[in-house]
């Protein structure tokens, strides 16, 4: 049986479709879980990463943090988690996540503020905007499209390893794979990693459509 | 007025940057800072909208201290341009001029209204006003700058070296540009350049700043190319300051005569009348209507104006405007002219006369004994070609008459 077969027969088996270990509700667990993850590590990793590239301040550290927080294998993490918290639930879950997604998003916003042209940020300076407009509609604006590549790249990751949570008795497309393993039906694995690279590419899809939209083709056209 | 009050700056490290400098920027005029790099120009130019703070002596904008208000206050009353423009990308043009009056609490149609006007000031096409900065070439991308700096109509104009980015054509256009605006607006101006060409072009009151921070002469550039203050201001002015200094000497005083003057249709009997009584070795040949076709040689005198083909003469090089082109380019004309007599016109081009190098040079020792060799520090060169620019077409021909008549 080739990897085809596999996927055929997860696809066609309508017993995946239905119910809460069906495939719509897997993925939206999974999505659900992703989300949330991205949406943690924007709140901590956004403020931080623009505010230290808007005063210049900070990078060293950034940088330090995010190598280490990259080589933190989020399993182990998973794990240590769930055994220091003593709970089975979302917490233990998106710690790992979240600081696997946090890396990207803090430096990639720290290096987009850094590199905005100093020209228009010492003209806006210069006929007196405020330090927070600076920012906000200087600084961000022109820096868009690379901070939106630091969130992509998060959001990526954070759609890949959300799988882990299965591990911990949480749902989503992990349960796929780990639970295919246990059973050695891999045509359940197989199928579960398909799901997974789908989302995956709808991501970017997404990152796509939402750079078109937010990002000023002055800005997009103009680099 | 503003007024730089035995200004320095050092900075943490030791290195000082401005040297004690006093100057008072007089209103509604262009004061440029100029000097070699490291000279402290920009800083200066910074010190006043506090890009960078001053750590010794003061500045004073209107007789009150610019530490007196708000930081971004101060700066939102003058307008500030820099050298790549450095306009918003992501705005579109009308958005980036209207960018102060939106900071100060204009509504976006009166923004946008006002910034329409101002693209029209400075020579802006309407139809740029959606597109984005990337959009634009580098010349139309300071203009905007300019544009965006003129917006909420600030007193004081703060330009750090605007033009030296762009290519030297594109670069004096905009200076014509600057004096064009200049002339209808009156606004206080500090302007800052390496270039000394420039400054002399732009400036009514010329800065010349030496490495370290210090000012080395500060006058009219007439004043400047006449007497320097010393052998740094003169080796910073370049070899030619004397011939320089003549575009500051207005041509409206030259003799011209008109005697050499044929028109096309002529007889030969006139032009060998002509010929006679003007004594030239030359005649310069005129279309009917009066504008210079070329110089004719001695042998085709007696041929009649009628007789002789354009390729038989000799060309007639650059004619000058008289009377609103200075003395500099008069005696460039002539020089370029093949005769060495140089052809006056009028707006139209039509020919008021012509003169030889040696009237010219008369004229200019005229000059120097009128206005002094040194210079007059009271009265400034500037205003003088000014004037000599606004000459009335109808004087410029009455004397153009009276010359006919001698």
């Amino acid at each position: 049986m080739n990897v085809l077969n596999f996927i055929n027969d997860f696809f066609s088996d309508s017993a995946n479709w239905h119910g809460t270990t069906g495939i719509p509700h897997r993925l939206l667990e999974h999505v659900e879980y992703s989300l949330l993850a991205l949406l943690i590590s924007a709140v901590i990793g956004l403020p931080i990463g623009l505010f230290a590239g808007h005063a210049g301040r900070g990078g060293y550290a950034l940088a330090a943090f995010s190598t280490a927080a990259r080589a933190l294998p989020s399993f182990g993490l998973l794990v240590l988690m769930t055994v220091w918290l003593g709970e089975i639930g979302t917490t233990p879950a998106m710690i790992p996540l979240v600081a696997l997604a946090v890396a990207p998003i803090l430096v990639t916003s720290y290096e987009a503020i850094r590199s905005v042209d100093p020209a228009p940020v010492d003209a806006a300076r210069g006929m007196g905007m405020s330090s927070a407009a600076v920012l906000f509609q200087v600084e961000i604006p022109a820096a868009l499209p690379l901070i939106l590549s630091g969130l992509r790249s998060a959001a990526i990751q954070v759609v890949s390893t959300a799988t882990i949570a299965a591990y911990i008795g949480l749902g989503g497309l992990g349960r796929y794979i780990i639970d295919g393993l246990a059973q050695h039906t891999y045509g359940k694995v197989v199928g579960g990693a398909t799901l997974v690279a789908g989302l995956a590419i709808v991501t970017i899809g997404v990152f796509y459509l939402v750079e078109r939209l937010a990002v000023s083709p002055g800005v997009r056209r103009g680099r | 007025m503003i007024q730089i009050d035995s200004v320095t700056k050092r900075y943490p490290d030791g290195t000082v940057a401005v040297d004690e400098l006093s100057l008072e920027i007089p209103d509604g005029s262009i004061t440029v800072l100029v000097g070699p790099s490291g000279c402290g120009k920009t800083t200066t130019l910074r010190m006043i909208n506090r890009m960078v703070e001053l750590t010794g002596g003061r500045i004073l904008l209107d007789g009150a201290d610019i530490h007196a208000q708000p930081v971004n206050a101060l700066r939102r009353s003058m307008g500030y341009v820099i050298q790549n423009a450095g306009l918003f990308q992501h705005r579109t043009i009308v958005d980036n001029i209207a960018t102060v009056p939106r900071m100060l609490g204009w509504d976006r149609d009166r923004a946008r209204k006002r910034a329409r006007d101002l693209m029209d000031r400075v020579g802006l096409d309407a139809s740029l006003a959606k597109r984005y900065p990337y959009q634009l070439s580098g010349g139309q991308q300071q203009r905007v700058g300019v544009a965006r700096a003129l917006a909420a109509d600030p007193p004081v104009l703060l330009m750090d070296e605007p033009f030296s980015a762009v290519d030297p054509i594109v670069r004096k256009v905009l200076q014509a540009e600057l004096l064009r605006i200049q002339a209808e607006l009156g606004k206080t101006i500090v302007f800052v350049t390496h270039d000394i060409d420039e400054a002399i072009k732009l400036g009514d009151m010329v800065a010349v700043l030496r490495t370290g921070g210090k000012l080395a002469q500060y006058a009219p550039p007439d004043e400047l190319l006449s007497a320097p203050a010393d052998a740094f201001v003169e080796d910073f002015l370049g070899t030619d300051r004397g011939i320089r200094r003549l575009s500051f000497f207005t041509s409206a005083g030259l003799e011209l005569t008109t005697a050499p003057i044929i028109a096309v249709d002529s007889s030969a009997a006139q032009v060998a009348e002509r010929t006679k009584a003007s004594g030239a070795p030359y005649l310069l040949l005129t279309d009917t209507d009066g504008k210079p076709l070329g110089w004719t040689g001695p042998a085709a005198a007696a041929k009649g104006g009628a007789a002789l083909s354009v390729a038989e003469l000799l060309p007639h090089g650059r004619p000058f405007v008289f009377g609103k082109e200075s003395l500099r380019d008069a005696l460039d004309c002539a020089v370029l002219s093949p005769t060495g007599w140089a052809v006056a016109v009028d707006d139209g081009g039509r020919v008021v006369g012509v003169t030889s190098q040696t009237t010219i040079a008369e004229a200019i020792r005229g000059a120097h004994a009128e206005r002094g060799a040194a210079g007059s520090p009271s009265a400034s060169a500037k205003a003088a070609a000014a004037e000599a620019a606004a000459v009335d077409p109808a004087i410029a021909e009455s004397k153009a008459a009276e010359s006919k008549a001698v």
